[in-house]
């Protein structure tokens, strides 16, 4: 019963995501719109986390299993692929880095910046 | 044959499906490199097992898409660890935001520079966009611009393992050493991928990686209605 009601909550909250989808006519897929309303109700109380803890754990853990029906589109993909294959590694590659360097550099110096001040 | 039964199950893409994130997680297992990531594993098993026994996309797809119905839900959770690590994000709060917006504003205009040195058309673009966010949020924002949503995937994982491999040679090499910095710089470049190797540095990089998965995500879908406009 406990793991019904975890999911019945879970399945609400995301069904009213998907109706915020609809009614906003912004680009902001249904499951931000859900996310933000489960963050704001663990936030308020509304949610007790213990309501919402074990299935939601669960779902977040076996998440990398739902990323792969989309990626095996990949198979249909193959002509963009010949195409544009060696610019889609190179974009990969650089900004990754990138982001990686720029994110840890700012972040350390707002927090020695920050300590100075103090 | 195989093909026909496909026609006719309901099941077999979804056993397929987890069947080959199985053997990615059993050889994950064994070999303890981020280069046998389950996931990239489980994505190749399926598409060999597919080409091999001739069973389009469409068919398998029309069975495994009860398990990507899954992924609101699933994304809506992520809230739950982002909840648990508010304490830790309101102590650092003014560098963590800072270190997160810079990555998000870093990860959109380059992709936008770099389209448009390759030439990249409005699809390929908006493809890219969400390229280091995690995998659930930016399959959405590509949907949602007319990208090329199996390719988003694809890219997002890769970078997600490129991340991992790579932060910690990175970090040292650009003299990050604050774990709070180190945390927020692997999850705003590789999100949860690159989480898994932020948690074996520590336990503060683990919770500031994950943090930033989840504002990162949110950041990108926001700046997204402005930068996919612009090519």
């Amino acid at each position: 019963m406990n793991y019904l009601k975890q999911f019945l909550i879970i399945m609400g909250i995301s069904t009213l995501g998907e109706l915020l989808h609809e009614l906003i006519p912004l680009t902001v897929p249904a499951s931000i719109y859900g996310m933000l309303l489960m963050f704001a109700g663990l936030y308020t109380g509304l949610i007790p986390l213990s309501s919402v803890k074990d299935t939601g754990k669960w779902l977040v853990a076996v998440m990398p299993v739902m990323f792969i029906p989309a990626a095996a589109g990949l198979i249909d993909a193959a002509p963009l692929l010949k195409a544009n294959g060696v610019a889609y590694a190179l974009i990969t590659v650089i900004t990754t880095v990138l982001v990686m360097v720029i994110v840890g550099t700012v972040t350390q110096a707002v927090m020695r910046g920050g300590k100075k001040h103090d | 044959m195989i093909r026909s039964f496909f026609e006719a199950s309901a099941y077999a893409g979804i056993f397929l499906t987890l069947g080959s994130y199985f053997i990615g997680m059993q050889i994950k297992k064994r070999f303890k490199s981020a280069l046998f990531n389950p996931l990239l594993i489980g994505i190749i098993l399926t598409m060999a097992f597919l080409l091999v026994a001739k069973v389009p996309y469409e068919t398998y797809n029309s069975s495994a898409k009860y398990v990507s119905n899954l992924l609101t839900p699933a994304t809506v959770c992520l809230a739950i660890p982002l909840y648990e690590q508010l304490e830790a994000l309101k102590k650092n709060y003014k560098a963590i935001f800072a270190g997160i917006l810079s990555g998000v504003l870093t990860s959109m205009t380059s992709v936008l520079g770099l389209s448009f040195l390759f030439g990249f058309d409005h699809a390929d673009y908006v493809t890219f966009l969400p390229k280091s966010i995690t995998t659930a949020i930016g399959m959405g924002v590509s949907q949602e611009y007319g990208g090329h949503v199996a390719i988003t995937v694809a890219v997002i994982i890769i970078t997600g393992i490129l991340g991992n491999v790579m932060a910690e040679t990175v970090l040292k090499l650009f003299k990050i050493t604050e774990p709070v910095a180190k945390g927020i710089a692997i999850g705003s470049s590789s999100h949860a991928i690159g989480t898994s190797r932020a948690m074996e540095l520590g336990e503060v990089e683990g919770a500031m990686s994950s943090l930033s998965i989840a504002i990162s995500g949110i950041l990108t879908v926001l700046f997204a209605m402005f930068y996919a406009g612009l090519l």
